[in-house]
């Protein structure tokens, strides 16, 4: 069996759904998702649902307000409830050497007219009394950061899409891309049927090397296991939430009330692992009761595990691969691409129908690897 | 069953519940528990996986397979006693 479209993006994730309503939105037709799992089953279902656009980058505060605002709009636009909740974000500065990052971070982020400022530990702890303030010496804080409920973000995506003629097909993974020459021109699946299309755009996340490696573009980045978990339910007191980029501790309070949250873990197993540790507890437990011990007597009630697509300069792959035209890339966001979804989705459709954003897919192309253009971003979580 | 039978009773998802999100395409477990929320609360799917899964096969017309994946912790346990999992490292 065979067919010819227009567009294939391999994987459903938000980032794929995203890019596939739209292009849709656009005017795109013959437009085909797959996902060799179920809706959520990867990072965007597994992720902590934090949007903000506090970041050390010119590049990504720019594309994180414009998400932010997008987020705002989604439960209208896409008449589904995410659960959106702008409590703010709160960043702890330990040492000087932080709140001089951070104080860096905070003018460029109102350069861009965000409201972020730099705060002392009193006044912090008038936002979240239970904080241990001597263990900070300032902090950042932007009331307009929030977070969602990451699983209705990505069924919105996926049945905007489907009413603009988007097909999606869970369970279909690829197992071959088509190519002619070094042109890639369509996808195999693992029941064997062809799929040809124009362009194929790889949006699988931590899986995204795996498909390139099928026409033996190897990409810089690779998969490293991230760890979350989740409390019983409490009555809403926590405002916003709260991060630490020095061991990467960050927690917030659900809309359904939990304490969900992560941190840091350099020794984890290599290659895709969603298995969950006992070392990742002990380490997110004792950080989270340490800056607020009163949640010491709160119970977790579960943890799972998802793959961050971690590139070296911390910063996405994205546009066409040079040496596989046809080949598009929209992965490589270092667990941050559920709230760039929103953005990169509205950007990808602009660069592919109307040849805009030149500049950020020039920027963000895998081509800077080869030509040694590596860039940076200091305010990565996890 | 009326409508208001209870599914899962942690998180209050009731049977209409889970035939709406078999009618919208949800047809395994997964996928059904990510969209009602069902075994997502203090008993984490102890009490009802065995129930929903039975409906979402009858609704479905489709076998279920696979029981939802078990998540750690196999009882809610205080982050007070987690933060000492890690004593004696040098953590």
């Amino acid at each position: 069996m065979s067919e010819r479209v227009d567009t294939v993006i391999i994987g459903g994730g938000i980032m794929g759904l995203a890019i596939a309503w739209n292009l849709a939105k656009l005017g795109q037709e013959r437009i085909v998702v797959l996902e060799k799992s179920y809706l959520t089953s990867g990072a965007s279902g597994r992720n902590g649902g934090g949007v903000r656009a506090q970041w050390s980058s010119d590049v990504n505060v720019r594309l994180m307000k414009r998400s932010l605002a997008l987020c705002g709009e989604f439960a209208t636009e896409m008449r589904i409830n995410v659960w959106f909740r702008r409590g703010g974000y709160l960043f702890l500065a330990r040492d000087e050497a932080r709140v001089k990052s951070l104080s860096k971070a905070v003018d460029i982020q109102r350069e861009h007219g965000l409201a972020t400022r730099m705060i002392e530990p009193s006044e912090a702890k008038q936002l979240v009394p239970e904080l241990d303030s001597s263990r900070f010496v300032a902090a950042s804080f932007n009331g307009d950061d929030g977070v969602v409920f990451p699983w209705p973000f990505v069924w919105g995506y996926a049945r905007a899409a489907q009413k603009l003629g988007v097909v999606i097909r869970t369970h279909t993974a690829v197992s071959a891309l088509v190519t002619e020459g070094a042109r890639v021109r369509g996808v195999v699946t693992e029941s064997g049927e062809t799929i040809h299309a124009e362009r194929v755009l790889v949006c699988a996340g931590a899986w995204s090397p795996e498909i390139t490696r099928m026409v033996g573009v190897e990409l810089p980045s690779h998969p490293h296991r991230h760890e979350i978990c989740s409390t019983e339910p409490l009555k809403p007191f926590l405002g916003p939430l709260i991060g630490d980029l020095s061991d990467g501790l960050y927690f917030s309070q659900s809309a359904r009330g939990e304490i969900v949250g992560g941190i840091s873990n350099e020794q984890v197993p290599p290659g895709i692992d969603q298995r969950s540790s006992a070392r990742f507890l002990g380490l997110y437990a004792g950080a989270l009761t340490r800056v607020m011990p009163i949640l010491g007597e709160v119970k977790v009630l579960r943890q799972w595990a998802g793959c961050y697509d971690l590139t070296p300069d911390k910063s996405p792959l994205i546009g066409e691969v040079d040496e596989a035209p046809g080949l598009y890339l929209a992965s490589g966001f270092v667990g941050h691409g559920f709230m760039m979804a929103p953005v990169m989705g509205e950007l990808y459709a602009k660069y592919l129908v109307r040849g805009e954003e030149g500049e950020l897919f020039d920027r963000w192309n895998l081509r800077r690897y080869r030509e040694g253009r590596m860039l940076d971003e200091s305010m990565i979580l996890g | 069953m009326a409508d208001k039978t209870f599914v899962c009773r942690c998180e209050d998802v009731t049977k209409h519940d889970v035939e709406e999100a078999v009618s919208l395409g949800h047809r395994d477990l997964e996928s059904v528990k990510r969209y009602t929320g069902l075994g997502t609360g203090l008993c984490q799917g102890k009490q009802c996986v065995a129930l929903s899964a039975r409906l979402v096969s009858e609704l479905s017309g489709q076998r279920v397979r696979l029981p939802i994946t078990p998540r750690p912790l196999l009882h809610p346990t205080k982050l007070a006693h987690l933060a000492r999992l890690l004593d004696g490292d040098d953590e």
